[in-house]
Parts: C-alpha cells; sequence; structure tokens
C-alpha cells in the first residue's frame, strides 16, 4: 500500500544557457507515494513560491507519457529507474522514506540548458525537417487501402513509430548519439511501402543533419535501448546502418 | 438585431460542398507567394492547415508554446479515427457517419458543416495512409476497424492505443517537410496574448517568447486560431498541462463571437481521483468499452465494504452485480455515448453504489474478453493502455477490474465560425476543437481526430480563399502600425499589473479553487441556483487572485507562474461564461445537464422548440454582461427524434 515519505531532493539549477549552475537540496514532508514524480515537483515549487524563492523550472505537459516533453535525469537514469514510462508517469512509490533523489536535466552537447531542468531539444526538429517524412501534398492520395502492407510489417513500423522524441537516448549515450532516435524514423517509414521510394535519401540526409548538430557516434553500448521509455529496439539503428550503406553504394 | 450569417451554400445537402468548391474564388500561385497567414497551433489541425496552406504556395508563420510542434497535446489522443469508407462491409456511408454524428451531437450541430465532415472523412484516411501513418492491419495487409460509442458499425482506424500520436507525427511530418521547403515559418515557445485588427481584419498577432519574455508582433493577411479547447478551466481534466484557452479568448474580447460555452465533454472512463495534490487526470480510452464491461456492486452493503477495503471486486458474485450500462440501454449496452455513460457513472455513485476509497469510481472490468479472447488478444489490444494504468494505480487490470470514473476531456463550445470556418471577425479563422462546429452538444468517440484533420487538410485551404482573393492588392503589414502598438501596450500593462501584486498564494492555489466551483456547479449536473452560485464565486475568487496572487522572478526569462497566471486571468472569465450559457439554455442536451430538465427515467430532456439555436456571445467590456445571438438552427433533412441508445 501507498504511504506518505519524507525526502531529500538534490536539483540542478542553472539561470541561463551561459550561467554556471549548482546543486540545491530541498527537503519534502510528508509525500504520498501515490503521487507522480511531477506532481512531487508541483508541490515542491507550491512550498518554494510560498517561501518567496524561484520555483524549479522543468519541462512538461501531457503528464501521460506520450507527448514526450518532459525529461529529467534522476538518480542517474533518464525518467528515472522505473522501467518503461516517462517522467511524467514515475510515482513515488519507487522512492523510499528518507532518501535522497537526485535530479538533472537531460546532458548533452545537442541539448543545450535553457533553465535549471529545461532544455533545448529543436534540435531534433531539425533532423526530422531534414528527411523524416514521406514527400506527399495534400490531397491526389490513391485508396488507403490501394496498397496491402503484410500486418508483421505494419506492425513493426508501429514499434519504431512509437518514438516519442524525448531525446532519453541521447541523455543516456556517453557519446550523446541521436542514432536510436534516427534510426526508429527511418526504420519506420523505409518499412513501409509508402516510405521506401525515398529510403535512400532520407538515411542520408537524416545522418547527415545529426553529425552536423554535434551529436556523438553510435558505439553499440545498447544504454538507449535500455532507458528509452517506448522500447524501441536498437534493431532499428542496424536496419538504418543497412539503409545508410545500401544508399552510400548506390552514389 | 445581429443577424448571424453561417453562409450555409444552396442545395441539397449531399451537394452543398461539391456547390461551394465548384464555385468558390482561388487565389492564383503568383499571388498566392505574396499572402501571409498566421496559423497559432499545431495540433492536428494547425499542423494540418500550415502543411497544406504552405504546399499550396502562401507563406504560412505557425506557432505553438510547446518547444516542438509534435507536442501539441493531439497527440495524446488514444482510440482513434472514425471514417466512412465501409470497409468491414457492415452498412455504413457518408450519410450514416453525418447521421450518428447528428444524432450523437443531440441535434445542436449543423447539417451541413456535419455533412462536410464525413464527407471528407475518407480522404484524410487516404493522406495519413500515405504519410506513412502505421493503422491496424489485418493478416491479408488490409486496414482494420474497431467499434466506438455511439455507432453500431465499426468505422474507427486506430493505431494501437496512441492513434492520435500517429496522426499528429503525419501532421508534423508534413509541417517539417513544409519548413524545410520555406513554405512555413516555425515559431515554437511562443504563446499567443492577443490578435490584432486593422481596420476591423485580423491581421496579426502579439506573442510573448516563452524563452526571452520579450513580446514580439507578426503581421499577416489572415490569421487561424487553432489552439485547442478550454476544458482545463477545471483545473483537472484530461487536457495537457498547458493546454489553455487564452488565444481563443483574447478572440472573443476582440469581438469574436464565443459559441455554446456551455457543451462540455465529460469522458466516462478516466482514472479517478487520489488526492488534493492531483495535478491532472487520465483518460482510458473510449475503446476500451468495445471488450470493458461496467458493472458496480447490486448491494449496497458490497459498495460499502469495498470502500473499506473488506471485499475485493473479484469476490463480488455475478448476479450482484449491475451491469448497469447493459441493464439501462440494451441496444447499445457499454457503448453509449460519453455523455450518456458518465450520467449513468454519476447517477449510480450519488445513489451510494460507488467503489474505491472515495466511493467516486465504477468498475470497468476484463474478465469476460479474457475469458472470451484470452489475455494474448486482450493485451494485443489495449497492453499499453493496461500497462499506463498499472503504472498509476498500481493495481494490475488483468487479474482485478480498473476503476474509472468521469472527468473533463474537451469542449464542443468554442469560436463561433460560419460554413467558411471564418469567425465573425473578417480575416479570423478558427479549426479543430477551437471552433464550435461540428459536435453539437456532445462529440462522439473518434471525431475530434477526424474533424481536426478535416479541417485542416481539406476544408480551410479551401474556404481560406474565399476570403484571401479579396485581399490579393494588400500589400504586407508593417507591425509599426498604431494597432500593434496599443495591442503591446496592453499586454505589457497586463503583466506588470500581475508582476506587481506580490500577494501571498500561487497561480494553482486560484487555479484548483475554480476547479471546484467548475466541477461542482457547472459540471455534469447543473441547476439554475448552482449555476447563479457559480458566477458569484468565480467574480469573488477572480477578484482575490487580482488582489493575492504571486509571481515570483522576472518577466524577462522563462517564467512559468507568469505564463499560468496569464492563462488563468483568461480561465476565470471563461468559467464564468459557462456558467452564463449554462444559465441561459434551460434544457438538457448532451453534454449539457440541468437537473431541472430531464425525463421520468433521468435522460436528458431537450427543448427544440425553445432552444433549437447556437449560443453566440459577444463580449461588451470588462465586467459588463455579455450579450447572446442566436443562430437558429434549422433541420431541413434530418427529423429530430429523443436520442435513445436502448432499443
Amino acid at each position: 500500500m501507498d504511504k506518505n515519505i519524507n525526502i531529500k531532493v538534490k536539483i540542478w539549477r542553472q539561470n541561463g544557457p551561459k550561467e554556471k549552475g549548482r546543486f540545491e537540496t530541498y527537503e519534502l514532508k510528508n509525500i504520498s507515494q501515490g503521487s507522480s514524480f511531477l506532481e512531487m515537483l508541483d508541490i515542491l515549487n507550491e512550498q518554494l513560491i510560498n517561501e518567496g524563492q524561484t520555483p524549479v523550472v522543468f519541462d512538461h505537459d501531457c503528464r501521460e507519457g506520450i507527448c514526450g516533453m518532459c525529461s529529467l535525469y534522476i538518480n542517474g537514469h533518464p525518467h528515472g529507474p522505473d522501467e518503461d514510462v516517462t517522467t511524467c508517469q514515475l510515482h513515488m512509490r519507487r522512492f523510499n522514506d528518507g532518501e535522497t533523489i537526485t535530479v538533472e536535466p537531460w546532458r548533452s552537447a545537442g541539448f543545450p540548458v535553457i533553465k535549471d531542468l529545461m532544455v533545448d531539444r529543436t534540435a531534433f526538429d531539425k533532423i526530422i525537417q531534414a528527411g523524416g517524412y514521406v514527400s506527399v501534398n495534400t490531397g491526389g492520395i490513391p485508396d488507403a487501402n490501394a496498397i496491402p502492407i503484410p500486418k508483421d510489417k505494419a506492425d513493426m513500423a508501429m514499434d519504431a513509430a512509437a518514438c516519442i522524441g524525448c531525446g532519453a537516448c541521447v541523455a543516456a549515450c556517453k557519446n550523446g548519439s541521436a542514432m536510436l532516435f534516427v534510426s526508429a524514423k527511418v526504420s519506420q517509414l523505409a518499412l513501409l511501402p509508402q516510405g521506401k521510394v525515398e529510403a535512400a535519401r532520407r538515411a542520408k540526409a537524416m545522418v547527415a543533419k545529426m553529425d552536423d548538430l554535434g551529436f556523438g557516434n553510435c558505439t553499440n553500448t545498447g544504454a538507449c535501448e535500455v532507458e528509452c521509455p517506448k522500447n524501441i529496439s536498437i534493431s532499428n539503428i542496424a536496419r538504418l546502418n543497412r539503409e545508410f550503406l545500401k544508399a552510400k553504394f548506390k552514389d | 438585431m445581429t443577424q448571424i450569417n453561417s453562409k450555409i451554400p444552396e442545395g441539397p445537402l449531399a451537394q452543398k460542398w461539391t456547390n461551394y468548391k465548384d464555385h468558390q474564388k482561388l487565389v492564383n500561385p503568383a499571388n498566392k507567394r505574396r499572402l501571409d497567414i498566421i496559423v497559432v497551433g499545431t495540433g492536428l489541425a494547425g499542423a494540418s492547415a500550415a502543411a497544406s496552406l504552405g504546399e499550396l504556395g502562401f507563406n504560412v508563420l505557425n506557432f505553438c508554446i510547446q518547444d516542438s510542434p509534435r507536442r501539441a497535446h493531439s497527440i495524446a489522443a488514444q482510440g482513434g479515427i472514425n471514417a466512412a469508407k465501409n470497409y468491414p462491409n457492415d452498412g455504413d456511408s457518408v450519410y450514416r457517419l453525418f447521421y450518428d454524428t447528428i444524432k450523437g451531437g443531440d441535434y445542436r450541430a449543423r447539417e451541413a458543416n456535419v455533412y462536410r465532415l464525413a464527407e471528407v472523412s475518407n480522404s484524410i484516411i487516404d493522406q495519413c495512409v500515405a504519410q506513412g501513418v502505421p493503422f491496424a492491419r489485418e493478416y491479408g495487409g488490409l486496414l482494420d476497424n474497431r467499434s466506438f460509442g455511439g455507432a453500431q458499425v465499426s468505422r474507427t482506424f486506430y493505431a494501437r492505443g496512441q492513434t492520435g500520436q500517429q496522426l499528429l507525427l503525419g501532421a508534423y511530418s508534413a509541417l517539417s517537410r513544409a519548413v524545410h521547403k520555406k513554405q512555413v515559418k516555425l515559431y515554437t515557445r511562443r504563446e499567443m496574448l492577443d490578435l490584432v485588427l486593422v481596420d476591423g481584419r485580423a491581421r496579426g498577432i502579439i506573442v510573448r517568447n516563452l524563452i526571452t519574455g520579450k513580446i514580439e508582433r507578426y503581421s499577416a493577411h489572415a490569421v487561424v486560431i487553432a489552439t485547442g479547447g478550454y476544458g482545463n478551466t477545471f483545473f483537472l481534466s484530461t487536457n495537457a498541462m498547458n493546454s489553455n484557452g487564452s488565444a481563443a479568448w483574447q478572440c472573443y474580447k476582440k469581438g469574436a463571437y464565443f459559441a455554446n460555452p456551455a457543451y462540455a465533454q465529460i469522458h466516462p472512463t478516466c482514472i479517478p481521483v487520489h488526492g488534493e495534490f492531483q495535478s491532472k487526470l487520465t483518460l482510458m480510452s473510449e475503446s476500451l468499452r468495445n471488450d470493458g464491461r461496467i458493472w458496480v456492486p447490486k448491494k449496497k452493503e458490497d459498495a460499502e465494504a469495498i470502500r473499506a477495503g473488506k471485499l475485493k471486486p473479484t469476490q463480488i458474485k455475478e448476479e450482484d452485480r449491475d451491469y448497469y450500462l447493459e441493464r439501462r440501454y440494451p441496444a447499445f449496452g457499454n457503448l453509449v455515448p460519453r455523455d450518456v455513460a458518465s450520467r449513468a457513472a454519476k447517477e449510480r455513485c450519488d445513489a451510494g453504489y460507488g467503489v474505491g476509497s472515495t466511493g467516486l469510481a465504477v468498475y470497468l472490468d476484463f474478465s469476460d474478453a479474457i475469458n472470451r479472447l484470452g489475455k494474448d488478444v486482450v493485451e494485443a489490444r489495449y497492453g499499453n493502455l493496461f500497462q499506463m494504468y498499472e503504472k498509476i494505480v498500481d493495481d494490475n487490470p488483468y487479474e482485478t477490474p480498473m476503476m474509472i470514473y468521469p472527468a473533463i476531456h474537451y469542449t464542443m463550445g468554442g469560436i463561433w465560425v460560419d460554413y467558411e470556418l471564418m469567425t465573425n471577425i473578417p480575416g479570423l479563422f478558427a479549426i479543430g476543437e477551437a471552433n464550435f462546429s461540428d459536435h453539437g452538444a456532445n462529440r462522439l468517440g473518434a471525431s475530434a481526430l477526424m474533424q481536426g484533420l478535416a479541417d485542416g487538410y481539406f476544408v480551410l485551404p479551401y474556404t481560406i480563399q474565399s476570403y484571401l482573393a479579396d485581399q490579393i492588392r494588400v500589400p504586407r503589414f508593417s507591425t509599426d502600425l498604431p494597432e500593434f502598438e496599443a495591442a503591446e501596450k496592453d499586454i505589457n500593462d497586463r503583466k506588470n499589473k500581475l508582476m506587481n501584486i506580490n500577494g501571498k498564494h500561487s497561480v494553482d492555489h486560484f487555479h484548483k479553487k475554480l476547479g471546484h466551483i467548475m466541477w461542482d456547479f457547472v459540471g455534469m449536473a447543473r441547476d439554475a441556483e448552482g449555476l447563479k452560485k457559480a458566477i458569484q464565486d468565480i467574480q469573488a475568487l477572480k477578484k482575490e487572485f487580482w488582489a493575492d496572487v504571486r509571481i515570483p522572478g522576472s518577466d524577462e526569462t522563462v517564467n512559468v507562474e507568469l505564463e499560468k497566471a496569464l492563462r488563468l486571468a483568461d480561465f476565470f472569465e471563461i468559467g464564468e461564461l459557462m456558467a452564463h450559457d449554462a444559465l441561459d439554455r434551460e434544457e438538457s442536451c448532451g453534454g449539457h445537464f440541468r437537473t431541472e430538465y430531464q425525463t421520468p427515467e433521468g435522460e436528458a430532456l431537450r427543448n427544440d422548440d425553445q432552444f433549437s439555436y447556437v449560443s453566440c456571445w459577444a463580449y461588451q467590456g470588462e465586467d459588463k454582461d455579455p450579450v447572446m445571438y442566436k443562430e437558429p438552427l434549422e433541420y431541413e433533412f434530418v427529423q429530430r427524434q429523443t436520442r435513445n441508445y436502448k432499443s
């Protein structure tokens, strides 16, 4: 059964991208284990506001694990110690009475800190803009059932498409690589006949943009897959490498 | 008396949209390049509109409050999207989808708009498949369908329990391509704070850059609002934390009519409230009602024992369970529309049969489905929803029934628009949930995605040209015009006033109080006395807020408390208008239930003679009562009936 716990949270505070950051430790009493991690931060912020201090800035929105807005490196894990959830779905029952919880922003060259725990992930949008789509205009489209797609292929594409673009893979990677994110999109579209037409061009353009934006190389440590809240498989990276090599051979 | 002109085209229902398109004015390619369009919002409606308008050659500026367009709350829609494809050969048609939507909306929507929606629904599915949206498929490789509330056919396309995500990512990919091709310029982490009118036409917006705190001005030939609904007035809702009604509210304050504000949808299947610290409510998809059976104990003493923790639901014998939806509505059973299912749950809980520690919950039970289909099939259909439930509640729904309770989910009301999706302000358009147009008094499941994408891909790109065709000689606007100057000054004054209050309480403190007033008096069951009290209470709370809110920090950087305060200031006013509208509408229809107006069996009692209209509220100034104009709803093609889901 859920009970109430007393905890300390050690949180990274940083006023702006160019300013020096520091850890601050705050005490919280009587936190219900039924509350979510972000509700715990809401309670902390309420406490800080009442004490006349500035609240902690963190990104969040849907609070049901799908928008990809929340982040946070909690006790050394992106999205915290629970498996297959985002920070917003992490609940305080995963923590113990008296525990000190360390909370940091995503740390990666590709995601500069904006303030406190909020980082800039526009690099992901730029990678998608480089080619993460099927080039079709609105309208003039054949019937949806005109091209049958084998169920297993459609299911695999869906597995890859489940990526929420949160950036946990980059944060987890010692090289700060974005390969899992890029490969998920490349795989989803390469698996479907609609996306096959541009598969080579897409793989090259997205990889080039990723390199250009300062993300690191993949050395197959597999940390990204372990930490991904949506279970995106590193087999997608293998598929991306295949697509990329095929494209390069064609050149 | 102001006449409301909805500009419905002439002709038979099925010909109206074709006739409109055949005869509408268009803008030629060379002129499109000279016309700027602002689109606010990047959800299904906003992203699909921005991408489609960009592809056509217009110069599009697209704004969102999140760090990326892909985060818009459309992403959280779970169950699916309706279309009249009739792939399952079960008797569906454009007319039937139209009819179900009109009936589901309790005959409070425009026939012509809804028919058009049903008509373009099929193109949406084609479009999404072409974009690479991985819809669920059968082994033969063709698309799979499932059924949803308020329909007797299976017309819902889905991508596991995350259809909204996949459709939004499809629209986002189209938008990203348009950004790459420089057809659309993207402005993220920008919040619209005002609409700018020049000579009575919408010509620009004022936004706050949420990172730098700077106020920025943008001008265009037309402005499109796609900022979703105002469900967060209730504090606790299924909306995302940052979803808000402010952009729409600024339009209202600049003269746009706000239509049917009282029509809010309460979704029957949400995870129940668990404590005071709760920040939002999580939806469990309506698709669960395909296989889950809803029940409460038949005996009060069993319900009491469950609430006290002395009895488990699995210990209640079959004959001691009350499957109240199947009992009351044999024809539709667990698949009645949302408003009906929500009220039935409230009725049982109010009567003392509720479960959970608070007594405000009912069971959604999958044991029959698991016995019939096997755990694997149930897992394949709903696995991610079951996982989400378990993570939040710490209970395994494969073994013990889920607990659910209704919560605010969607707002059918919104900015008034005509058939062309233009508001009464020339050049100002509203699409998706932000407008009021297609769902009447209640929206059917899997129809929000349909409407958002219909508006963005297939309706607005046509109808906006009718307006812009007259604007081709109008040069681009400077943001130095006095109208922009004045709007920016108003914003700064408002912002400074908030920053200087230095009161004692946080924004959330007031928002939670507003939420309680809304839920108690403007929620699932309303009456005149309660609504009058709500109006007074909201006014008092609003005064208290403006005297006692505390916003720490500076406005020249990220300041989340300031963002929330600006939104809450509008939520007070939205809540008040909702109560006004609910008070005026002396009937029960769809999501609007007045306890004074019900049948002996407790069903909603509509009054078509007196209330068959769209209420269009017009702002009259600070602290003045708004004026209401009526757009009569004439039913030429459908015979209005009392909704019947029993037989």
